[in-house]
């Protein structure tokens, strides 16, 4: 699995290479219509909803989704659908309960939305502590999947991988903000769909000249889920939809993405078109899971199941072509890394520079553009450390989690905050605290252990289940028992969060 | 011919009429009662609708597991080629949100120009 450098490691360069130095010169290009510090943070709001859904399923589409799996279909067979269908059912219910009021609060960040909806600095310090958490978390993976791909492609070591992302992102992002890095993610989502689908249709040809081979060996319970008929497998795929319908709208750096619409219509629009692009993309993994069956079982044994995507093109297409695939599928899962934790550093720089780096430390304070630099160079060293520090972590386990904390935290947060208006700051922190605890435990758990078997380690491994409803309910408790805490602008909040635009109503 | 004087012109006016007539918007920007109202309406319909497409999602997607733990053969029964799992989840799951998105997209624009209608009506 690490093939030394030669020849065979040309395709791999100059994929690499080439979507580096394209995503350097779309980011400088944007750069041009930077000015401000609105449109560093959320472009100006002026991005129409093909481009922006575009640059969405660019960013959405992590190495999670391009390399996770189709790796953990190969390992694990029909249970792990579910990963690529919860993670477009989770667009689905953030259209419905969140898109457009999200976008008419006017807020730039999600603490920014609780600090606007409830008035309270407690309330805002706690959820910048959780999107800071959430990010590193989800980008850590990210750097990882790097490291793997550049070795996996060039036999490079695996921290020159993490290096270059973080390196490329870094400039990306600290030279031109959200404006430059929209159009650098939407080209990324059709890099990526490119890269998947040309190597799909021509392994699938390979495939039926096999005269439709089937898989050798391996239990023949692979293609059906639940084969086990236990209660645990039930609860396992129950927790992950939970985790996976809920969590995306709990992400930082997909919550930011919608601030860049014009107004609340836009938003909602742009969700479907979303709901449609990555409907196109997630056909696609589940391919290479089955053709890996037949044709790459080895792979599955010996834990190696991440590379499935990038080895299969290979494995199946003897050559020259077979390399030139290969440098098709390398440049695609480098485009994830890129622009995911672009859209991941964005989010918890602007973060980090309005709570942290642009505070005033012994009267001196950065500016609006420099502190949103610091913060983002806070936010790509911490995660590459780690990533370089860390055993090899499956990389959509560790996604997994991060989509079960931000359904715990700022799933019950986002839909108590926009439908119901007696929810309190006091309320708000208790479940923030209760879900950000119950999933925290979990995560640690599986980092630092992660053995699995019996149902107290199936809880803590998939949290989701059971530390959603925890959330919700003590935010729901501690806020009828506090009611004399509700904000008196939450009349005119809610005004402002679901009324159309075009009103000429007093919006507070 | 005697001349007939025409008639005297007379001056037709009508009640005194505000310049600027006072629309709903008021009652919501005063926070009266009846803005309460319109506001709770409002909420109360797009909540509805964000229900009934969630509830369709839990139905037609969150079902699935459920439906294949109790009924063991189904996932393995071979359609089109594929076992039925995987059809369902790989294929046909796709299509499915996109329509969901779209019909819900259509009538949360539809609540919205009702609502805006309602509030633009001028009082009387």
């Amino acid at each position: 699995m690490t093939p030394t450098l030669g020849l065979d490691a040309a395709p791999g360069i100059v994929a690499v290479t080439l979507v580096t130095v394209a995503t350097l010169v779309i980011g400088t290009w944007g750069l041009r219509f930077s000015r401000t510090t609105s449109d560093f943070f959320v472009a100006s709001r002026t991005v129409r909803p093909r481009l922006n859904a575009s640059a969405i399923g660019g960013e959405y589409l992590s190495a999670a989704s391009f390399l996770g799996v189709a790796g953990l279909v190969l390992t694990f067979g029909a249970d792990m659908l579910w990963y690529p269908v919860g993670w477009t059912a989770g667009y689905l219910v953030l259209l419905v309960l969140v898109a457009a009021p999200l976008r008419r609060s006017g807020a730039y960040t999600l603490p920014d939305f609780a600090e606007a909806r409830l008035g309270s600095r407690g309330v805002r310090s706690a959820c910048s502590l959780l999107v800071v958490a959430i990010g590193w978390l989800y980008l850590l993976p990210q750097f990882q999947g790097a490291g793997l791909t550049l070795r996996s492609a060039i036999g490079a070591p695996s921290w020159l991988g993490a290096v270059i992302v973080g390196l490329v992102v870094l400039a990306n992002v600290t030279s031109g903000g959200m404006r430059s890095i929209t159009f650098v993610q939407a080209f990324q989502y059709w890099l990526k769909l490119t890269a998947l689908l040309l190597p799909a249709s021509v392994l699938l040809v390979v495939w039926a000249g096999d005269g439709a081979a089937r898989g050798t060996g391996g239990p023949a319970t692979w293609s059906v889920p639940l084969a086990d008929g236990g209660g645990q497998g039930l609860y396992v795929t129950y927790s992950l939809i939970i985790a996976t319908f809920l969590g995306t709208m709990g992400l930082p750096h997909v919550v930011v993405r919608f601030y860049t619409n014009p107004d609340g219509r836009a938003a909602r629009r742009t969700t479907l078109v979303v709901l449609g692009l990555l409907g196109v993309f997630y056909l696609l993994p589940p391919v290479y899971g089955a053709l890996g069956r037949v044709y790459a079982p080895e792979l599955a044994r010996s834990g190696h199941s991440d590379a499935l995507v990038l080895e299969l093109p290979r494995l199946m297409v003897p050559g020259l072509a077979g390399e030139l695939l290969t440098g098709l599928v390398t440049a695609g899962a480098f485009a994830a890394f890129l622009s995911t934790s672009s859209g991941l550093t964005i989010a918890v720089a602007g973060v980090l520079s309005q709570d942290v780096t642009g505070r005033s430390y012994a009267g001196r304070r950065l500016a609006g553009v420099t502190a949103f630099r610091v913060g983002a160079v806070l936010a790509v060293v911490v995660p590459c450390l780690v990533a370089l520090a860390t055993p090899d972590l499956g990389v959509a386990r560790a996604v997994g989690l991060a989509f079960a904390v931000a359904a715990s935290t700022f799933c019950p947060l986002l839909l108590l905050g926009i439908w119901w208006p007696r929810l309190t700051d006091a309320g708000a922190i208790a479940g923030l605290l209760a879900g950000g605890l119950g999933s925290g435990t979990a995560v640690a758990w599986t980092l630092l252990d992660g053995s699995s078997g019996g149902w107290s380690k199936v809880l803590l491994t998939q949290p989701a289940a059971w530390s959603v409803p925890l959330a919700v309910l003590v935010m729901i408790g501690v806020s009828l028992a506090t009611q004399a805490r509700v904000p008196a602008h939450t009349g005119r909040f809610m005004v402002r969060l679901h009324t159309p635009e075009a009103l000429e109503l007093d919006r507070g | 011919m005697s001349e007939v004087p025409p008639p005297e012109r007379v001056r037709v006016t009508g009640p005194a009429r505000r310049r600027t007539p006072l629309t709903r918007t008021r009652d919501i920007d005063t926070e009266t009662r009846l803005g309460g109202i319109y506001m709770g309406s409002l909420l109360r319909e797009q909540l509805r609708l964000a229900v009934r497409i969630l509830l369709l999602l839990a139905l037609g997607v969150g079902a699935l597991p459920l439906l294949f733990h109790l009924v063991p053969g189904l996932a393995r029964r071979q359609v089109l080629g594929l076992p039925l799992a995987w059809l369902l989840l790989g294929v046909v799951v796709y299509p499915f949100l996109v329509l969901l998105g779209w019909v819900y997209v259509r009538r949360a624009e539809r609540n919205e120009h009702d609502f805006a209608e309602l509030l633009s009506e001028v009082e009387r």
